[in-house]
């Protein structure tokens, strides 16, 4: 009964989101409050039924109920528990449910926040989320269905993709479809905009906080994606370029350009129209990357046709374009810019520039991930573009962002004179060119890694002087240290959260240049008792043992290690034969240092466990990558924080003060 | 010349040197994806490829002390000897398709720098007793060994 009971669902999920987005909309139109009111009730039936049906899944993950095709694909009687549960958003099906179940509860929060406020916007925001929330339910309907009935009941499921049993696939998919999933809510909010005519900045600034929100989980989506892939697939490296992830990747950049020229169109009232074309593109970017990564197209465009998944996450990305780029034409006269840029030399450029090389970034990312796709469907020629093609292109634009991180934020509004220049900047650019030296001296010779290290060093000293001169002035008032901090981190959290969110990224800049400057390794052969040297370790190898875990059987290496002649640690890196594989898979083992991860992968080995083959790897300064998340993860909560009211600051406030409150 | 015309210059002319970078890009490290047949019919030493195709049964050989992997890849009409340094990634074994990157030597042989197996997603039935039986050998054999 399961698959039916799930089935039918699914069906009346879609037929309530259908009728409240329609209800809302003709509600808002014809000014009749009870539509609107019958279709919040539509929502919340719709979120309890999508509830419903996750945990039905669940349940028939929990009670191996193959009868479920998906069960009985994702998991077998030897999956281990916590495993059957996130087993659900292991393929297609579940994480199209997983997608509705996040939109759906976005959907609510937007009801219990906004059903007594924003009265204008309100019934299109509900109409417009319950529209996007019916396309996924749709899918889940017709060409994915989740609780497809598999006939005859096998015995025994396939069981989970082995590579997904990790608590990094525990975490990782949630934290990036909320990223997705809260890029919706900007999105429902401008086309309200759009569709009242109230196309000021009133709707960026009700989204102000929800827009962080999403742009933090699809930031920690990325980051646990990273850490997955460093300690599951065992090449040691943490970014591949690989289209799933640049799927991700490619509304993070739009997204992050979003959150900032915001800034510019509250305090300039310009750029109504850009940021209005980047919500939409970072909206269909989040749906271009599942229709990328679930339609099979990146295998072959002609695998593209085998399944209608692919046909309904194209057409509807049309809809969503053409509709959302017809409501900007049609609401062309309101989009014109109330002031214009006074100079070069000004915050806004600076915010425009990030703008500009974010954009172009992205659109890098997009046009090397579709390339080979073009190239087989255009000239028949299949061709491949690698990390070579990412990191020859990406790394200046990411160089020059680094740069405007640290002159963005404390560059003069409108037109800096000499003297902000000299005050602001004279400092952080003295340490940058200082930093240069000392890393040169010290023997860093990678000139990528010297100009990255140099421009880090500049932008952490512009916020560390912000940080202290504002601290000064109100140490000045004569408050005490701590709480003259603390009260500064509070009163202007919007500011100093996205300063802290600065640190992180530089932080995560310093991982990813020392990890690629920096990172040596080894691969051998060895013999019982044999060693190989890697730095100033030594790992010897000391045998193999064979064990029985509920769902593989597992080889373990034996292998200890020295660092200078001192015991360090025993490790034990393992390949694990999972029975519905054909190949083994490893299982890295690794020592987590804030320098350096030692990494141990087993290769090759002997059945008697007389040799092993090993491949060492010294990754340098990786941890940081993670340490930057976790700074980056308090900057994006301070800046998340409501923002107290009135809070005039001589830096922050416009000259002129052209904006009231 | 007004100020927007000096955004709009100074933005075309950051735009053109994109483009240029991206042009550059594809030009430099674009890779050609062929099939032993495509190669053999004109290879050119030096020059890097993504070559595909089935690792014919019975020709993997593997130097553990030396790290030497040879193999043929096949595509059913010609085949080309490929040679790498170093341990072949989890999935890959005789009879599967393969994707090597790399370049043809000039020599007669493939020299590949990087091995991607292909990960099969359709679904299988679990093995039959025949690769338990393999697995439960080597338990026995590799049980009570080496220091855990």
């Amino acid at each position: 009964m399961t698959p039916e009971i799930g089935y039918a669902m699914t069906a009346v999920a879609l037929g309530l989101a259908l009728y409240g987005s329609a209800a809302c909309a003709i509600g808002a139109r014809t000014n009749r409050p009870v539509l609107i009111q019958s279709a919040q009730h539509a929502a919340i039936g719709t979120f309890v039924l999508i509830g419903a049906a996750m945990l039905l899944l669940v349940y028939a993950f929990l009670t191996f109920d193959f009868s479920v095709r998906y069960v009985a694909t994702n998991t077998n009687r030897g999956t281990p528990f916590y495993y059957r549960i996130t087993a659900l958003w292991g393929a297609l099906e579940g994480s199209i449910i997983l997608w509705s179940a996040m939109l759906s509860l976005y959907t609510l929060l937007i009801i219990v926040r906004y059903r007594s406020r924003q009265a204008e916007f309100y019934p299109w925001v509900l109409s417009v989320m319950l529209g996007i929330l019916a396309f996924f339910l749709l899918v889940m309907t017709i060409p994915a269905p989740p609780f497809e009935r598999l006939a005859p009941i096998p015995p025994d499921g396939r069981g989970l993709n082995p590579l997904l049993e990790d608590t990094g696939m525990i975490t990782h998919p949630v934290a990036l479809y909320l990223g997705f999933t809260g890029f919706t809510v900007p999105f429902a909010f401008a086309m309200a905009a759009l569709i009242t005519g109230r196309t000021g900045d009133e709707w960026m600034r009700v989204t102000r906080r929800w827009t962080i929100v999403a742009w933090y989980f699809l930031s920690l989506g990325l980051l646990i994606g990273g850490w997955w892939s460093y300690h599951v697939l065992g090449w040691g490296g943490y970014w591949a370029w690989d289209p799933v992830e640049n799927a991700a990747f490619m509304p993070w950049l739009t997204g992050t350009a979003f959150l900032h020229s915001v800034m510019i169109q509250e305090r300039r009232r310009i750029l109504k129209l850009w940021n209005l074309t980047l919500i939409i593109l970072t909206f269909g970017l989040t749906i271009f990357g599942t229709f990328l990564t679930r339609s099979g197209i990146l295998s072959s465009v002609h695998s593209f046709t085998q399944g209608s998944i692919g046909a309904f996450f194209l057409g509807f990305i049309a809809l969503v374009l053409l509709g959302a780029f017809g409501l900007v034409a049609a609401r062309g006269d309101r989009l014109r810019a109330e002031g214009e840029l006074d100079s070069i030399v000004s915050r806004e450029s600076a915010f425009l520039l990030n703008n500009l090389f974010l954009i172009a970034a992205a659109f890098t990312v997009f046009f090397g991930t579709i390339f080979p796709l073009l190239s087989e469907a255009i000239r028949g020629v299949k061709v491949s573009v690698g990390a070579p093609f990412f990191n020859l292109v990406n790394i200046p634009i990411f160089l020059a962002l680094i740069l405007l991180m640290g002159v963005g934020p404390l560059i003069a509004w409108r037109r800096a004179s000499l003297d902000n220049l000299r005050r602001n900047f004279l400092a952080p650019v003295g340490a940058g060119i200082l930093a240069a030296g000392v890393f040169r001296l010290l023997g860093v010779a990678n000139a990528l890694a010297l100009t990255c290290l140099s421009l880090v060093v500049f932008v952490a000293a512009t916020i560390v002087l912000d940080f202290y001169r504002a601290t000064g002035a109100r140490l000045q008032t004569g408050e005490r240290l701590l709480p003259a901090m603390g009260g500064l981190l509070m009163r202007q959290n919007r500011r100093y959260g996205g300063f802290v969110v600065h640190l992180g990224i530089l932080v995560v800049a310093l991982g990813v240049t020392g990890s690629q400057a920096w990172s040596i390794q080894t691969e051998s052969t060895l013999r019982r008792g044999e060693a190989l040297q890697i730095g100033q370790y030594n790992v010897r190898f000391d045998g193999l043992a064979a064990s029985e875990e509920s769902n593989h059987f597992k080889v373990t290496g034996t292998f200890t290690v020295t660092n200078n002649g001192h015991a360090l640690a025993v490790m034990t890196p393992a390949k694990k034969f999972y029975p519905q594989e054909q190949t083994p898979i490893a299982a890295v083992d690794y020592l987590m240092g804030l320098r350096e991860d030692l990494y141990l992968v087993l290769g090759d080995f002997a059945r008697d466990g007389s040799q092993a083959t090993v491949k060492v790897q010294l990754n340098r300064f990786v941890t940081l990558i993670w340490i930057g998340g976790f700074i980056l993860t308090l900057g994006a909560a301070l800046a998340i924080l409501p923002e107290p009211r009135k809070a005039p600051s001589p830096l922050s406030s416009p000259p002129g003060g052209e904006r009231a409150g | 010349m007004s100020h927007r015309g000096k955004f709009l210059l100074g933005g075309a002319v950051i735009l053109g040197a994109l483009g240029y970078l991206v042009y550059a890009g594809v030009s430099q490290s674009v890779v050609y994806f062929v099939t032993p047949s495509e190669l053999q019919a004109q290879p050119v030493p030096g020059k890097a490829y993504r070559l595909g195709g089935l690792v014919a049964p019975g020709s993997l050989k593997w130097e553990a002390r030396s790290l030497d992997l040879s193999f043929i890849l096949s595509d059913g009409k010609t085949s080309v000897p490929v040679r790498h340094k170093g341990t072949a990634p989890d999935l890959f074994a005789e009879g599967r398709g393969a994707v090597v990157e790399g370049t043809w030597s000039g020599e007669g042989y493939f020299k590949a720098s990087l091995i991607m197996a292909k990960h099969s997603e359709e679904y299988k039935a679990p093995h039959g007793n025949e690769a338990q039986a393999g697995y439960k050998e080597l338990l026995k054999t590799l049980k009570g060994r080496g220091n855990p």
